[in-house]
């Protein structure tokens, strides 16, 4: 039967999962202490070091759809943080929480509170454009403009007027395609579209372009799901690289790369922040037994 | 009945009956193509067959003597009043000396447009030193003198019934055997305003009235069109009042054409006082006719281009309004640029609103403005149409196929367009 659990304020949300089979859960890990309901707090660690930026009970409601319930989290500086997640969970809707693109989607409304250095972004008098230089985003697929592989990196600190003369331009183009580690690929050919280039050079791209703004936060939704294995690795050194400057927020499927790439991993399910823990903690001793149901492939 | 076939059996047994389906259908999709390519090859060949002869005019070689006596009976030349007629009778009376009396020379008179005077006052007054010399000069021949060198008219019928008597048709053949009877490119098509004498008419006056109507119309349809469909797509809260915006819009692309015709002579006409036949006033018109066409393809492409370049944009801090001028509009401008021309080609082609507002008079000069009366091609062909002479038909053909010319030219520049432009993503 169920096993009790020591944090659990709503129990009377637990009847549903009573009927669950959890035999076999209980039978090849018997760990005490394990929770098994939906609905409750989240367990493990929320908060971190160094946070940053940081959500707490943040709900988004796409119209009449609850799609994410009281998440909170506290996102550190110079860390990786994974968020995992069957689909349609709500992992990609806080992320794009943290840089308001949810802005855009009209029926999308959110209420908690987010903030970023400790100022609210979704205050007042907070301008989303300024928000999003200063938490860049990279996408599922890779998505560079029509435009030379120059104008691409060049169109953030144009728009922001970052560089006073062509030279410094020229510089912040050069600088982060390096750091993106494009550069040799690309450097004889940034008059060429950069749709031309192949589809990992493309999502490198985009990264390059992102961290031409030079943002604080670099929030990435499912960065590598298009991409091969050997553009995925490069991408996940890419992210070694980058956190030591910048915080990372990846949305990922692949449990591997959360393991690899992350310092804490946030699994979510049906809207909710289920557990929050350091990777090695959330991959060898999950606390729910969602989170170590998801991990271990029995859902998702 | 238990069917006892197996899966692979069933499947094969409806193979053929699929087979005869699809073989029916595409044979009946050849047919349709068919038949589409007949109707299309019908008629064009008839319009050629019927216009080409437009674009060739008779032309009579006569030797006129710049007579000084008459053209400046007191010394001095008056070019509003000298009788140049008088100097082309005299040339037409020396080379078919026959026709002697009075009645025979009214018919030997008719056999030379009225045009040819027009032809010696537009030379006398470019070069007055001719004055006192004989000049050889091509003049053009009457319409019915064309008509029966082009065929047109049977000489063979009774005389009463046609428009040139035995003697008339005997003098041409005289001209045409003496070497003085050409056919020859006619270029008052071309030049000349609408006239009541069908060798001197022309397509200029309705070609410049059309173009001034497309340049109102592009000026102000183009940026209207383009901005209510950005504003709409990309700006506009979606609610009830935007649906109805939208509703009315498709409506509006839909309402026959007469009807803005009708609401131009009340508002633009009537209301604000516009001048009548103007082509300021007939490009308002095809503005209000051709808006509802550009912001529905505008529409189109906005919303042609991938949510994921605007994300991108927006992912960078890009606002709004630079998503939308960095991003969307280049990527939309050739689609919104093919539905401008498929517009302005629609545009081109009307004539009943146009009815409406005056543009149907007979107009003879070439406008020279916005506010210049003047028709439009397509208006300028429903009036020789209606014109009773025998020549205006081959004229109306031939208005037809510049009109389809100018249709084509269109067309074709919309597709170029589109291919230069697109890019892909």
């Amino acid at each position: 039967m169920t096993e009790a659990s020591t944090n659990d304020p709503a129990p009377e949300s637990a009847p549903e999962q009573k009927a669950e089979p959890v035999v076999e859960a209980a039978v090849l890990h018997e760990m005490p202490g394990r929770v098994t309901e939906l609905g409750g707090a989240t367990v493990g660690n929320t908060t971190c070091e160094h946070p940053f930026m940081v959500a707490e009970d943040v709900n988004v409601y796409y119209g009449d759809n609850h799609a994410i319930q009281n998440v909170s989290l506290e996102i550190g500086k110079k860390e990786v943080i994974a968020l995992i997640g069957p689909s349609g969970c709500g992992k990609s809707t806080f992320l794009r929480c943290l840089n308001r693109m949810n802005d855009t989607i009209e029926t999308a409304r959110v209420t908690g509170n987010i903030t970023l250095d400790g100022k609210d972004i979704y205050r007042k008098e907070q301008d989303p454009v300024a928000l999003r230089a200063r938490v860049g985003m990279v996408f599922q697929k890779p998505n560079p403009f029509p435009k030379s592989i120059y104008d691409n990196v060049a169109y953030g600190p144009r728009i922001h007027g970052l560089a006073a003369d062509r030279a410094e331009l020229d510089n912040i183009v050069h600088t982060s395609l390096e750091r993106a580690g494009l550069i040799n690929e690309v450097k004889d050919r940034l008059d060429e579209p950069g749709t031309s280039l192949s589809g990992g050079q493309q999502q490198r791209l985009c990264i390059a372009r992102t961290i031409a703004v030079n943002p604080e936060v670099i929030l990435m939704d499912e960065p590598c799901s298009a991409l091969d294995p050997i553009a995925t690795a490069r991408i996940e050194d890419l992210m070694d690289e980058l956190c030591e400057d910048y915080a990372i927020v990846i949305v990922t499927h692949s449990m591997q790369q959360a393991a690899r790439v992350s310092k804490r991993v946030a699994y979510f399910h049906l809207g909710l922040l289920v557990e929050v823990d350091d990777t090695d903690r959330i991959f060898t001793n999950p606390q729910h037994k969602l989170t170590e149901d998801y991990i271990t492939g029995r859902i998702g | 009945m238990t069917d006892n076939r197996t899966t692979r059996q069933k499947v094969e047994a409806g193979l053929p009956r699929r087979r005869r389906k699809e073989l029916r259908f595409k044979l009946l999709g050849m047919l349709a193509t068919t038949v589409g390519i007949l109707f299309l090859g019908v008629f064009f060949s008839s319009l050629i067959a019927d216009g080409a002869s437009a674009f060739k005019q008779t032309f009579i070689k006569l030797d006129i003597e710049l007579s000084e006596e008459v053209l400046a009976p007191g010394g001095e030349l008056d070019l509003a009043y000298a009788d140049f007629d008088g100097l082309v009778r005299s040339a037409l009376r020396a080379e078919i000396p026959e026709a002697s009396g009075r009645r025979d020379r009214r018919e030997l008179y008719r056999i030379v447009s009225v045009g040819a005077g027009y032809q010696v006052r537009d030379l006398i007054s470019r070069s007055p030193e001719l004055l006192g010399t004989t000049q050889t000069m091509w003049v053009p021949a009457s319409s019915n003198v064309d008509m029966l060198i082009k065929g047109n008219i049977d000489a063979n019928i009774e005389e009463a019934l046609r428009p040139l008597s035995d003697k008339q048709i005997g003098w041409v053949r005289t001209l045409q055997e003496a070497g003085r009877l050409e056919s020859r490119f006619n270029k008052a098509l071309f030049t000349n305003g609408d006239s009541r004498e069908p060798e001197l008419a022309g397509i200029k006056g309705a070609v410049m009235g059309s173009l001034y109507m497309l340049l109102v119309t592009i000026a102000l349809s183009f940026p209207i069109g383009v901005a209510a469909a950005i504003y709409l797509e990309e700006f506009a809260p979606r609610n009830r009042w935007s649906d109805l915006i939208e509703v009315n819009i498709n409506n509006l692309a839909a309402v026959p054409s007469i009807v803005f015709g009708l609401l131009g002579l009340a508002v633009f006409i009537n209301w604000a006082a516009l001048p009548r036949s103007a082509p300021l006033v007939g490009g308002l018109v095809l503005t209000l006719l051709t808006l509802p066409v550009i912001i529905i393809a505008s529409r189109a492409a906005i919303k042609a281009v991938p949510p994921s370049i605007r994300e991108a944009a927006l992912g960078l801090g890009a606002s709004q309004m630079q998503v939308v001028f960095h991003h969307v509009l280049p990527l939309a401008l050739p689609g919104m640029l093919t539905g401008t021309i498929i517009g302005m080609s629609r545009a081109l082609g009307e004539s009943a609103p146009l009815l409406m507002i005056g543009m149907v008079a007979f107009i003879v000069d070439v406008p020279g403005s916005l506010t210049d009366p003047a028709t439009a091609l397509p208006v300028q062909i429903f009036l020789w149409a209606d014109s009773p002479e025998r020549a205006f038909a081959e004229r109306t053909s031939a208005a037809i196929i510049v009109l389809l010319g100018f249709l084509l030219v269109m067309n074709l520049a919309a597709v170029i367009l589109r291919r230069r432009m697109e890019r892909k993503w």
